[in-house]
């Protein structure tokens, strides 16, 4: 199969030798637990569980709320102690309601329903059971898979694109995963082709990753409808866009989806899970996570209960040094700073990092744009970022959406090539915070008006009733009034 | 010179009757844009510009006399609608958070006379009940501060949650 070439990117140093050659590990079970309501993109979870309720592995916590949402379940045995607010794993360091589990340490299942033969289901049943397990996508964007299967189906999808690149610096889960567990990856790529009903699978893996290839290669061969192929390392190659564009040569519309080019993106864990979920009837409780970085003593790749605090995970790696200048939840390049250590891990967790100062660079503070104009070939997606972060600076919202502001994915390919390191991305999740606050002032501003309409007509209503009332009454005054006149008579 | 002189007054006649008349067939009633301005305010009369009521507002806008950004419960929003409407540039928005009403509660006494003050239906409770603010519909216009016998609500900027927190611009700008 021939590749096309999508346009900008860079070339980060992988660091991708710090953990990689690290076989998975499980993480021993922690104390306690801490499961945010919200994971997903979408509604939040709603808790059907209360305070010191035992708990069995995999039971039912949290059902899904809407449309878009995905339930909760269990990570293991115990009790809950508590409904309420925990530190979100987010830059802003504010909280999210979140149910505790107090590890009890058995690990009991609870009733497992192990479902026949996937493929004697209806696809749409497959989807279903899919979005019960709670799968959202493992790569990051926490999207429930649910959805993406269902739409897919209808929008009669042909290629399931299985995303293996990985091209985020120092992760190596999916590497790992691919090297260890390639056949089960391949067995959920089988359920989620017949969800979808799709023809054929390809698995994309930067050819950074020989091992992992040859394993899914092995794995796959055979089954004719799934094909392994081997992508240059560039970032952002692992971007659901960029590699439809590899793939393809086929441009995402602007504010369009994947599927509209009749392909649809799943992460290798997102595979994984799926797997597990129709074969094992084991709900997405865990998920692998890389511990990397140069202030990590032994960088390591964790199989991990969802929940797990960032300090166990860290603390299971031998801890941080003094010199840690940052910690990431993800990667370097699109991974979110964490307030602090005590912070749970979710089901996107792909990576924790502790960088050093050496590793982020911060050494001088940016410097005057001298307009040279790389930032716009490192461009993914054809946008200027120098033109657009100006706008930000000025605060000139019409222009710069009109610039494709929404089209920016926040891969931070301009800032890494900017000389002058100016904080690019920073200026555009400014913006695009700014934009959303003032979407949300005009939905509320609405909803208001609407409010006093409401209330007006309501107290019109109640004036006339009373009005109507008052006539009644006088009505009837003046009948009794002439009946007694007459009785007088 | 004579000529010249019937010439002008004629004229002069000519295009005052059209004038006239014209000013008399395309008279529109009342202040179209008066009109549109009211809809877009809040129409609560609260007062917090400093002029009487929502149509006071309107009319200075028209005037020119006041800033689009008069209005603190319309906030943001509506002073961007406003500088657009009327063709303004707007100064430093430099606005905080909006100020949204918050009860204390262990001052309340449930007298519900902020229930039927509030335009929006905003506040929940029933006579003798702790009283709260549902603050989705809340628009801070302050008229149940006034009302209060216990001066426990109080106008407060609303604090961050995840849903409403975002990055905020770059303190070293760069670009």
């Amino acid at each position: 199969m021939r590749l096309h070439d999508f346009r900008g990117g860079v070339h980060p140093p992988g660091q991708k030798h710090l953990s990689a050659e690290q076989a998975i590990e499980a993480l021993p079970l922690p104390p306690r637990l801490y499961l945010p309501l919200q994971q997903h993109a979408g509604g939040p979870a709603l808790p059907v569980v209360t305070v010191g309720q035992r708990v069995g592995k995999g039971e039912l916590l949290a059902q899904a709320q809407g449309a878009t949402s995905a339930p909760l379940h269990a990570p293991t045995s115990g009790t809950i102690t508590a409904l309420g607010d925990f530190t979100a794993p987010h830059a802003s360091g504010l909280p999210l309601p979140t149910i505790t589990l107090e590890v009890d340490g058995a690990d009991r299942w609870v009733e497992r329903d192990l479902s026949p033969d996937p493929f004697r289901l209806e696809p749409g049943e497959v989807a279903a059971r899919v979005g019960a397990a709670g799968i959202v996508g493992m790569g990051g964007a926490n999207f429930p898979a649910a959805v993406k299967l269902d739409k897919a189906r209808q929008a009669q999808v042909h290629t399931l694109v299985i995303n293996g690149a990985e091209c985020e610096p120092y992760v190596s889960c999916d590497d790992r995963l691919m090297r260890e567990r390639a056949a089960d990856i391949v067995d959920g790529i089988a359920i989620m082709l017949y969800a979808v009903q799709a023809s054929h699978a390809l698995i994309a893996i930067e050819d950074n990753k020989p091992e992992a290839i040859q394993a899914m290669r092995d794995a796959c061969s055979s089954d004719a409808r799934i094909a392994v192929l081997s992508l240059p390392s560039r970032y952002p190659a692992g971007s659901a866009k960029q590699l439809i564009q590899w793939l393809t040569g086929l441009e995402t519309p602007a504010g369009g989806r994947g599927t509209d080019t009749g392909l649809l993106v799943h992460n290798v864990g997102t595979a994984y899970a799926t797997h597990r979920a129709l074969r094992q009837g084991q709900p997405l409780i865990s998920r692998i996570v890389t511990v990397s970085g140069g202030a990590v003593a032994e960088p390591r790749n964790l199989e991990a209960p969802i929940g797990a605090l960032v300090a166990d995970l860290l603390a299971y790696c031998g801890g941080v040094s003094a010199d840690c200048a940052r910690l990431l939840m993800g990667g370097p390049m699109m991974g979110q700073p964490l307030p602090g250590i005590h912070v749970p891990m979710i089901k996107g967790t792909n990576g924790i990092l502790a960088l050093t100062a050496a590793e982020v660079g911060e050494m001088h503070p940016p410097s005057p744009c001298i307009r040279c104009g790389r930032c716009v070939e490192a461009c993914p997606m054809g946008l200027l970022p120098v033109e657009m972060a100006n706008l930000a600076r000025r605060e000139e919202w019409t222009h710069l959406q009109a610039l494709g502001l929404s089209d920016c994915m926040a891969c931070g390919s301009c800032a890494y090539v900017c000389p002058s390191r100016v904080p690019l991305p920073q200026y555009f999740a400014f913006a695009h915070g700014q934009l959303a606050a003032q979407r949300r002032e005009e939905r509320k501003a609405e909803q208001i008006r609407l409010l006093m309409d409401q209330r007006q007509a309501r107290f019109a209503r109640a004036e006339q009733a009373k009005a109507e009332a008052a006539a009644q009454r006088r009505a009837a005054k003046k009948q009794r009034a002439i009946v007694a006149v007459e009785d007088d008579d | 010179m004579i000529a010249a002189m019937a010439t002008l007054t004629s004229l002069g006649l000519l295009l005052g009757l059209l004038l006239s008349c014209a000013a008399r067939i395309f008279r529109v009633p009342g202040n179209a844009q008066r009109e549109e301005i009211m809809t877009l305010l809040p129409g609560v009369n609260c007062g917090q510009c400093g002029y009487p009521g929502c149509g006071g507002a309107a009319d200075a806008l028209i005037a020119g006399h006041a800033s689009p950004a008069l209005c603190p419960p319309g906030g943001a929003a509506l002073a961007r609608a406003l500088a657009n409407k009327l063709g303004r540039t707007l100064e430093s928005a430099a606005d905080g958070p909006p100020l949204l009403a918050e009860i204390d509660e262990s001052l309340c006494i449930g007298c519900a006379h902020c229930v039927k003050r509030c335009p929006t239906d905003a506040i929940i409770g029933a006579s003798r009940q702790i009283h709260t603010v549902f603050q989705e519909a809340c628009m801070g216009c302050g008229l149940c501060v006034e009302v209060c016998p216990t001066e426990c609500l109080q106008l407060r900027p609303q604090t961050a949650t995840l849903a409403t927190w975002h990055w905020p611009k770059p303190a070293l700008q760069g670009a």
